[in-house]
């Protein structure tokens, strides 16, 4: 999967999830100070790329994803 | 959300408490779910008596000791009626017995229904409620949690453990506007209380302020109100109906 159809994924699924405008969803945002997400959003986020994807994302490897373009990163290491 | 009537499950409602559960949640017009283990007369029985005051409920057979055996049950549910909003984790056994003499078996199968049985349904029932951002999770303790009979180290525990744990989650999903709180049930007479030792039921009534064991359906009105609209304030209690015996532990 190409890392742009991946982002673009993830950023509906942020958009769908944590409400926020989709112009806000770039690869730097921080999902917490920019998206407002909070740990509960976090886990709802993990969980729905799990699904989106069919992937496992362990807690230890979401643990240093602060922003989209880390979770589109560990995404692509699991799809590809 | 105003006073929609949800969809609730009770674990353990083929008699007892759970029974009365499932006719007082029938009654105040929600959409009753219950499993129950093995008693299917028990189960026939509760969903006549709750047809009679609202929606004919619908009970599973299920094994809600195991993690996919409450998958199961949920599905089930989702399938039948739609997403538990109302999660009310009744379900428990006792395996009495002096703690010297307590096998492997005796403890784990009480944390296991009581404790970590709990532990599963909540952890299913939080994604939808999650999304909705309602939900009501009514967990039943036990002033035994408190007192610490002699002979009930495990269910103790078990019960204690449902405290803490509804406390946590209490705190874990309160921005989602959902609530958890414990009851912490006296001696209430149903079946499993009266599978004791008249011995013990004796020296029990001696000790309880208001004179009398509790009847289940005192238990199923604080369930009944706790999932309401009226009581979203309410979160992370313990809240004991014991007749007053429980003071002061």
């Amino acid at each position: 999967m190409q890392r742009e159809e991946i982002f673009t994924t993830i950023k509906d699924l942020a958009v769908e999830l944590l409400g926020v405008d989709e112009a806000k969803v770039t690869n730097e945002a921080r999902f917490k100070e920019d998206l407002d997400a909070d740990s509960l959003d976090i886990v709802e986020f993990v969980m729905g790329m799990e699904e989106k994807f069919n992937v496992e994302l362990p807690e230890s490897e979401v643990e240093g994803v602060a922003t989209v373009g880390q979770a589109v990163d560990l995404v692509s290491s699991k799809v590809s | 959300m105003t006073e929609e009537k949800q969809i609730a499950l009770v674990t353990g409602g083929s008699r007892g408490i759970g029974r009365e559960c499932v006719i007082e949640l029938a009654n105040a017009g929600h959409i009753v779910a219950f499993s129950y283990s093995s008693d299917v007369d028990g189960t026939n029985e509760t969903i006549k008596l709750a047809s009679e005051v609202g929606t004919a409920p619908i009970g599973i057979k299920s094994d809600v000791s195991s993690p996919e055996g409450v998958d199961q049950l949920f599905t089930e549910i989702e399938e039948k009626l739609g997403v538990v909003s109302i999660l009310v984790n009744n379900a428990g056994i006792t395996r009495d017995t002096l703690l010297m003499r307590m096998k492997d078996d005796q403890w784990d199968d009480v944390i296991q229904t009581n404790l970590t049985g709990a532990f599963y349904t909540m952890r299913r029932a939080a994604r939808n409620m999650m999304k909705n951002r309602w939900g009501r999770i009514i967990n039943i303790s036990s002033v035994n949690a408190y007192v610490g009979p002699v002979g009930q180290a495990n269910y103790a525990a078990a019960k204690a453990g449902v405290i803490g744990m509804t406390k946590s989650v209490a705190r874990e999903f309160a921005s989602r506007n959902i609530t958890a709180n414990a009851i912490a049930p006296g001696v209430i007479e149903t079946a499993m209380v009266g599978e004791t030792p008249q011995e013990w039921r004796d020296t029990m009534l001696s000790t309880i302020p208001l004179a009398r064991f509790g009847q289940p359906n005192e238990i199923a009105h604080l369930v009944v109100f706790l999932a309401s609209e009226n009581a979203s304030y309410i979160t992370g209690t313990v809240i004991p109906i014991d007749g007053g015996v429980g003071m002061g532990t």
